[in-house]
């Protein structure tokens, strides 16, 4: 077992039998089941296989302009240099692909024009990487170059005289609106009201592991596989059958190891369409793998988000009224663009009661790389300014921050005007147990200049509510198996990415059967040898994945029952399942047998146990019962349940150079349980660093002329170790959602949200200047500091 | 002109042809086939690809292969004992969940082992620096630097090299 074994759900004078929270294989720290290949280097990525008679594909990029026409692509010379197996270019996959099939507007390789900087114009395949190199620098491709539009406004602006593409006029991908209430009447009732805009930066995920895709198309008998770094290997097998025109159920993904995905890899990447359209053509396996600059070129990093807030409280200090307008800069094609902007939408709802919201929002194209899905997606920008705004809303009133986000906190049960349900929050409590911890009541006000403390609180989504085009199947399949042979064998083409999936559905799994983790085999990755799942994205897995397997367990738990029953002689409704054991849970010490020879039994009169079992969230889209009106922004932010943090940051600043060192982080946060306390911790560490660097300096930067100045991680700056602070994470260990499996909900995604807020609250604390915009580099301090001085 | 060389690595001599640009990270990985030896910027920048040249980490995509006949180079393959068993420092990060997508892994072992090696008891400060160039956007570092902490306590009590 682990070592960092936390308190278990033990309730007092709560019979065991009667105990659905006192779990034997849930709840502790063991191991991740992939970490001891890990470090001995053995765990295969996708970049280290090799095939017989594998080819080398690579991508010719456009590398000097952001926006232009293609007169002419010339590949004549390439496919004649030695080496050259085949020469790819857009018109031969013109099908559009993307991430909602309602907007999909990329196609593999550029059609007619180029969108952004380094999009690819034609790639080849060739007998090694060097010759594959080689022939992109023998395409000549001619273009004409067209204006270049950066800035959201501008692009609108613009619009009528230059438009990035054909059918989105105005340069707008989708333009929404959410009224709830009558907004502008609270207004006229409020006592506090204050109005603020804010401006958020372009980070990209930053995974270590570039995108390698390798594809191996049979020409006998027409199937397709392929093997790629991805976290959505259903969405990859859809769009691939999309893109090739082939039948999904010739084509099979499997996802060796990831490196990391932070949601960069929850959309196709056109390297893996482009090795599986040349493994097409030459009927041999291509692998495409990405370098550190393509990853940037093509990255799918966080919108920029241009944001106008309003916030009215009443006299008491609750919320009225939240006006949300938002901007968002979607860069060149559409992806996730509308599910991002209407997550920004649905985020002003929680973690606060707002009784009267409005939303305004228009996701706009400009010739930037897309913009796609980072953890926290829709999440991150809203929150920081809803997050900034209470900070300075509880200095107006007089009160402490804590005081004012408690007064409006959600409780469990609770309904936003939305629609949204929570069915579950211990927020309250994660607010309290962070600002206990911290010391941030004696801190906050009271360090001396330069120093300060902030609070911010933030909530995120368990899974979605919906699949991204219209379907009514379940979200999640799960295949058990139980024979005496392979003992326990879980099947779920789910993927994990490192934080760990695979060992939280084996710990699952194992208590919902019975068994030790250990029992437990895993076959996930793959869309042939696992039952369906949506993918890896929305802090969803531990959710929907622990549902399905409740439900197959249930089902092979019902056969065992049943046979243990006959031969103890009692009821198979009062026999239990744990620890390897089946017993009746009145007689447990005379009515008892070993699992395993029951499953012996089991399996010599009827042959191997197999059950599927399967997760649909609660749908609540439709009509209004009351009002009757059709819910608004298709339902986007409706969640099965909901994850809550609280996060409070120290910081000092350094009055000569402006840099902010981030000393110290506490955290609480309402996860539910822990599935794996160790894994969960990791999570949240991971989180904090991740968009500490997002907040301090993580940027992409372009030229007037759109070409991208910094594809590189010497350029783009990320949290070394040497940037971590001290981390002080409270998970409450007692919280559990009774609506949840086996108590859980999400974290991962939860746990970056409050981050920006509370380093921009800590700094407001420490010198007195309240930031709009992120990243706050050290050179905005001190103009910063400048000013304010100045101004005395 | 492709050449003929003897690596040594990991306490075996394998015999590569390569040309006098080849990057030691490619070599291993494809001539070698020893893929625990990740790329991730080939730029120098994120440690991934780190390995040990006479017991110092270096980025074996900054550093020639020709330059590296005579020398003795460890991956994260040579880490483990003949018989499989984990090193402490691969135990320690096995353990302590300093393991999460496992890409920067390798090479965080190996400036984790050039750091014990050198300095046994190094303070949270050494640790820090001597991890400083290697990237990883999973773990937030805190469970790697408990994890260097344990190894350095058990590789002590042990007297492991």
């Amino acid at each position: 077992m682990g070592v960092w074994d936390k308190e278990q759900y033990v309730r007092e004078g709560v019979p065991p039998f009667q105990d659905e929270r006192r779990f034997t294989q849930v709840g502790k720290s063991v191991p991740k089941i992939d970490s001891p290949a890990k470090v001995r280097g053995e765990a295969i990525y996708t970049d280290d296989i090799v095939l017989p008679g594998m080819a080398y594909g690579r991508i010719k990029r456009c590398t000097e302009h952001a926006h232009a026409k293609i007169k002419k692509i010339d590949y004549s010379k390439a496919l004649a240099h030695p080496g050259v197996l085949a020469v790819l270019i857009g018109d031969e996959a013109p099908k559009k692909w993307g991430m909602l099939p309602q907007t999909a507007n990329e196609t593999v390789l550029a059609v007619d024009k180029v969108r952004f900087n380094g999009e690819g114009v034609a790639a080849v395949a060739a007998v090694d990487e060097e010759t594959a190199e080689i022939a992109c620098d023998l395409i000549d491709v001619e273009y004409e170059p067209l204006p270049v539009l950066l800035d959201p406004f501008e692009s609108m602006q613009r619009a009528g005289e230059i438009q990035i593409h054909e059918d989105a006029p105005g340069n707008i991908l989708h333009e929404g609106e959410q009224v709830f209430g009558d907004v502008d009447k609270a207004f006229k009732e409020c006592k506090y009201i204050l109005e603020r805009e804010f401006k958020t930066n372009m980070p990209q995920q930053g995974f270590l592991e570039p995108q390698a895709a390798l594809a191996n198309y049979d020409p006998q008998n027409g199937q397709l596989r392929l093997w790629s770094s991805s976290q959505i290997a259903h969405y990859l097998h859809r769009q691939i059958s999309d893109v090739l025109e082939m039948p999904m159920n010739k084509i099979r993904v499997t996802v060796p190891t990831v490196g990391g995905g932070f949601g960069g890899k929850a959309e196709a990447c056109v390297n893996e369409f482009v090795a599986c359209l040349l493994s097409r053509k030459i009927g041999r396996p291509v692998k495409v793998t990405f370098d550190r600059s393509e990853v940037f070129y093509t990255n799918k990093g966080r919108h920029p988000c241009h944001m106008k807030m309003k916030i009215g409280l009443d006299a008491d200090g609750y919320i009225q009224a939240v006006d949300f307008d938002n901007t968002l800069d979607k860069g060149a094609y559409a992806g996730w663009g509308i599910v991002v902007l209407f997550y920004s939408a649905s985020m002003i709802h929680l973690p606060y009661k707002v009784p009267n919201a409005r939303f305004r929002g228009r996701c706009v194209y400009t010739n930037k790389p897309s913009m796609g899905s980072m953890r926290g997606l829709g999440g991150v920008q809203p929150r920081f300014a809803m997050e900034c705004m209470l900070d300075e809303l509880a200095e107006m009133m007089g009160i402490s921050p804590f005081e004012l986000k408690m007064k409006n906190a959600v409780e469990s049960g609770y309904t936003a005007v939305n629609n949204m349900y929570v069915p579950h929050t211990e927020y309250k409590r994660s607010l309290q147990k962070a600002v206990e911890k911290s010391g941030y009541l004696e801190k906050h006000g009271k360090l001396p200049f330069g120093k300060g403390i902030g609070l911010a609180g933030g909530y995120y989504i368990t899974g979605t509510a919906y699949t991204l085009y219209m379907s009514y199947k379940p979200h999640t399949s799960v295949l058990l198996r139980v024979d005496t042979e392979g003992g326990v064998t879980l099947h779920c083409s789910a993927v994990d990415i490192g934080q760990g999936s695979n060992t939280v559905m084996a710990q699952m799994a194992a208590e919902a059967l019975g068994v030790h983790f250990e029992d437990v085999h895993i076959q996930s990755h793959d869309t042939e040898v696992g039952t369906f799942d949506l993918g890896t994205f929305a802090s969803r897995l531990t959710y929907a994945t622990g549902i399905a397997i409740r439900d197959a367990a249930e089902k092979i738990n019902g056969k065992l029952k049943e046979i243990a029953a006959g031969l103890l002689g009692c009821r198979a409704d009062h026999l239990a399942i744990k620890d390897r054991k089946i017993y009746s849970i009145y007689e447990a010490e005379r009515k008892s047998m070993e699992w395993e020879k029951v499953v012996e039994i089991a399996v010599n009169t009827t042959g191997s146990l197999a059950a599927m079992g399967h997760f649909s969230p609660p749908r609540r889209r439709g009509f209004d019962l009351t009002s009757g009106k059709r819910a608004q922004g298709a339902n986007i932010g409706h969640s099965p349940t909901f994850g809550f943090s609280c996060q409070i940051f120290e910081v000092d600043v350094d009055l000569e150079t402006g840099k902010i060192k981030v000393t110290r982080v506490t955290e609480s946060g309402d996860m539910g349980t822990m599935i794996n306390p160790m894994a969960a911790d990791g999570q949240v560490e991971g989180s904090i660093v991740y968009n500490l660097g997002a907040c301090l300096y993580e940027d992409q930067f372009f030229d007037k002329d759109g070409i991208h100045l910094n594809p590189n991680f010497q350029d783009y700056k990320m949290p070394t170790i040497m940037d971590m602070p001290e981390m002080d994470i409270n998970t409450l260990t007692d919280s559990y959602d009774p609506t949840a499996p086996f108590g859980a909900k999400e974290t991962g995604e939860g746990a970056v949200q409050p981050t920006f807020p509370a380093i921009v609250n800590a700094i407001y604390d420490a010198i007195g200047i309240r930031f709009t915009e992120v990243p706050i580099t050290p050179e905005k301090v001190l103009k910063a500091l400048k000013e304010k001085k100045k101004g005395k | 002109m492709k050449q003929l060389i003897a690596l040594d690595i990991n306490d075996q001599i394998y015999e590569v042809p390569v040309d006098p640009w080849d990057l030691l990270s490619d070599v291993i990985r494809k001539k070698v086939r020893l893929t625990g030896t990740k790329k991730g910027c080939e730029q120098g920048d994120c440690g991934a690809c780190t390995v040990l040249i006479n017991g110092q980490a270096v980025l074996s995509c900054l550093t020639l292969a020709i330059a590296c006949q005579g020398k003795k180079i460890t991956t994260i393959e040579g880490l483990a004992e003949q018989d499989g068993r984990l090193h402490p420092i691969q135990q320690s990060f096995v353990d302590y969940g300093a393991v999460q997508c496992g890409f920067c892994t390798s090479g965080m072992i190996l400036s984790s082992k050039a750091l014990l090696d050198s300095n046994p008891k190094p303070g949270r400060e050494e640790i820090k620096r001597a991890l400083s160039g290697n990237l990883c956007r999973c773990t937030g570092y805190k469970k790697i630097i408990e994890a260097v902490e344990v190894a350095s306590e058990t590789m002590s009590k042990e007297g492991v090299k």
